[in-house]
């Protein structure tokens, strides 16, 4: 299913003109959004950006200062909580302390007053999907804390909830944890073919996960958008910055045709750019582009050619990053693999001149 | 460290001393042969608690301290836990005036609390009894059972009640099934302190009382009747032996409970 299928049934989950505002205080600006059915879709941004706020929302923790959210089409906006068919997973986990890992996950089914024999089966199924089996009479106090974790996606999971919600549930684990948690929750939701909207600040774990990213900033949707297509094309300078690491060069463009947009770059000179026949020229643009897609070369024959200073070499294992001052202005960066062992001599040292290269199709304009 | 501070154990073993012997006197005098004390001991005796409890009066006393310690400490547990919650878990508007306010009992002296509270029962025209008492008891006891559940509470992550709901409980549900089994250890500790302040608390209900005595203020008027002095130290003891228990027992209550919320908070 393509991303465009998936908006044409109905969204699992939709916000039309959605706000929060805490007093004097606007934590999400005027917002729509539209989440497909069985989609991963993750809420990226610093702290304070608002995800949270609107996954709160979504939840019904949170009342939206305006607009309405719908689920599967129908509106929920004055639903209390307890009454929608979304599930959380907390980001501390929020078991209960005093309740059997059984019980934690049986909550929610006994809840709704299932047959016994019925919630003792789901509730097993569950800690089965999650490789918990073995641990129901534990409390959660003895258990690890990636334990912890699934239980608390069992929990959740087991009420078969319309659209899970996770705010940043990796949050508190070890990186090795993470990475392996990562591609395990990415695999349940394709097993279980659950809506997921993911909270988290961790670009690169939304960039593994996602099937699209909304990229917040302020409490404003900066842009919506598959992972590559965020990396590749971020539609601002927040989102390029946020995502990855980027270089900037702020210009201005002098000529803008149907085959390439030319953008003139004070000290650094004219550089290529791909075709961007909305922008006009005299107007100033920002070029970005991202230090793995640079080269050093001793005199290249790529689209863009710039001479500079090599500054500073910082060898960081897998990679060697160079920073190179262009014509006596800017600074960027270059980030080279190291495909050969380094200590066999390096080709660069720094003070030495040397031409910085990049391609046409890695060179993003951004408007400011 | 042990070694440095050697110095110190003189220093609490005299405070020990000094902190006991009035109560292991009182032990003697409730079992030697004698309306007065005096060493050495002529001989020993238990019908002082004989007498005691053959004592009517006394036992009514005794019986009525216990109904208004019932009942104060069960009011006194209800409203604070109802306070401490809505303290911790709810975003009430005032809440540090309300908090001072419901710990207020802590430093008006209980003279003055009785003399208020006299006057305002007075004032609505209010029979002295039992119950006034108990109404008393009731206010002073609640700044610690305010404090004593909100302690454990606070050893909790606070989005449980979220986590609860947003798996479809009604908040009574979650009261039920999360919030009061969560903090039960920290309310029977807060009832049994509640209890004991009741049981022994003197001040107040002398001011309160109506015709039917507490223990207190009946041992209080039996000191001018030397003949039946031990009697009444006899009962202290027994008291003293109940009180130091049920505070012991609320201790290690308090201590499992939050030693048990650490241990999730570390896990």
């Amino acid at each position: 299913m393509t991303d465009m299928d998936r908006l044409e049934t109905t969204p699992a989950i939709e916000l039309v003109h959605v706000s929060k505002h805490f007093e004097a205080f606007t934590a999400v600006h005027d917002t729509d959004l539209a989440i497909g059915e069985g989609e991963f879709f993750s809420l990226l941004g610093p702290s304070g950006c608002g995800k949270t706020t609107t996954l709160r929302m979504i939840a019904g923790f949170e009342q939206p200062t305006g607009g309405e959210i719908r689920l599967k089409g129908k509106d929920i906006t004055a639903q209390p909580p307890h009454l929608r068919n979304v599930n959380m997973v907390f980001q501390n986990y929020a078991l209960f302390p005093h309740m059997t890992i059984f019980d934690n996950v049986a909550f929610g089914l006994q809840v709704r007053r299932l047959p016994g024999e019925e919630i003792r089966e789901r509730v097993l199924a569950a800690l089965e999907m999650v490789q918990l089996t073995g641990m129901v009479t534990r409390k959660p106090a003895q258990l690890s804390g990636g334990q912890q974790q699934r239980v608390a996606l069992a929990r959740a999971l087991v009420n078969r909830p319309a659209v899970l919600l996770l705010d940043e549930p990796l949050g508190a684990l070890d990186q090795k944890l993470r990475k392996e948690m990562q591609l395990e929750l990415k695999d349940l939701q394709r097993e279980v073919g659950i809506t997921f909207v993911y909270v988290t600040h961790d670009q690169e774990e939304a960039l593994t996960m996602s099937d699209r990213i909304a990229v917040m900033s302020a409490g404003h949707v900066l842009q919506v958008d598959a992972p590559r297509a965020i990396y590749e094309h971020p539609a601002t300078r927040f989102v390029a910055d946020f995502i990855g690491v980027t270089n900037f060069l702020d210009g201005r463009l002098v000529s803008s045709d149907g085959r390439e947009a030319v953008v003139e770059v004070d000290r650094v000179g004219a550089l290529r750019a791909g075709p961007r026949p909305e922008m006009t020229a005299g107007q100033p643009v920002t070029v970005a582009v991202r230090p793995e897609r640079m080269r050093l070369a001793a005199g290249g024959n790529e689209d863009n050619g710039v001479a500079g200073t090599l500054e500073e070499i910082v060898f960081v294992g897998n990679d060697t990053h160079y920073f190179v001052r262009l014509g006596g202005g800017p600074r960027v960066m270059v980030r080279e693999q190291n495909q050969v062992p380094t200590d066999q001599g390096v080709p660069f040292e720094p003070g030495q001149s040397v031409t910085v290269a990049w391609a046409i199709a890695s060179t993003t304009l951004l408007r400011e | 460290m042990a070694r440095r501070f050697s110095f110190l154990i003189p220093y609490y073993a005299v405070l020990v001393i000094l902190l006991y012997i009035p109560i292991g006197v009182l032990f003697l005098f409730s079992v030697n042969d004698g309306t007065v004390f005096s060493f050495p001991i002529k001989s020993l005796t238990t019908h002082w608690y004989a007498d005691m409890l053959a004592n009517s009066a006394l036992l009514q006393a005794a019986g009525n301290s216990a109904l208004v310690a019932l009942g104060s400490s069960l009011a006194a547990t209800a409203l604070g836990t109802a306070a401490a919650i809505a303290v911790l878990r709810f975003s009430l508007r005032g809440r540090g005036v309300f908090l001072a306010v419901a710990l207020m009992p802590l430093l008006v002296p209980f003279l003055i609390l009785g003399v208020a509270l006299l006057i305002l029962f007075a004032a609505f025209d209010v029979q002295r009894s039992l119950w006034t008492v108990g109404i008393g008891h009731a206010v002073v006891s609640l700044p610690y059972t305010l404090l004593i559940v909100m302690a454990r509470l606070v050893g909790f992550p606070n989005n449980l009640e979220e986590a609860a709901q947003d798996l479809g409980a009604t908040y009574f549900y979650t009261l039920r099934r999360v919030i009061l089994p969560m903090i039960g250890p920290a309310m029977v500790a807060a009832w049994l302190v509640a209890f004991t302040i009741s049981f022994d608390e003197f001040v107040l209900a002398s001011f309160l009382i109506g015709r039917e005595p507490t223990l207190p203020v009946y041992i209080f008027g039996q000191l001018r009747f030397a003949n039946r002095f031990p009697q009444v130290v006899a009962l202290a003891v027994l008291v003293m032996i109940v009180s130091i228990s049920l505070v012991l027992v609320a201790e290690w209550l308090q201590r499992t409970g939050s030693s048990a919320a650490q241990a999730r908070r570390m896990g």
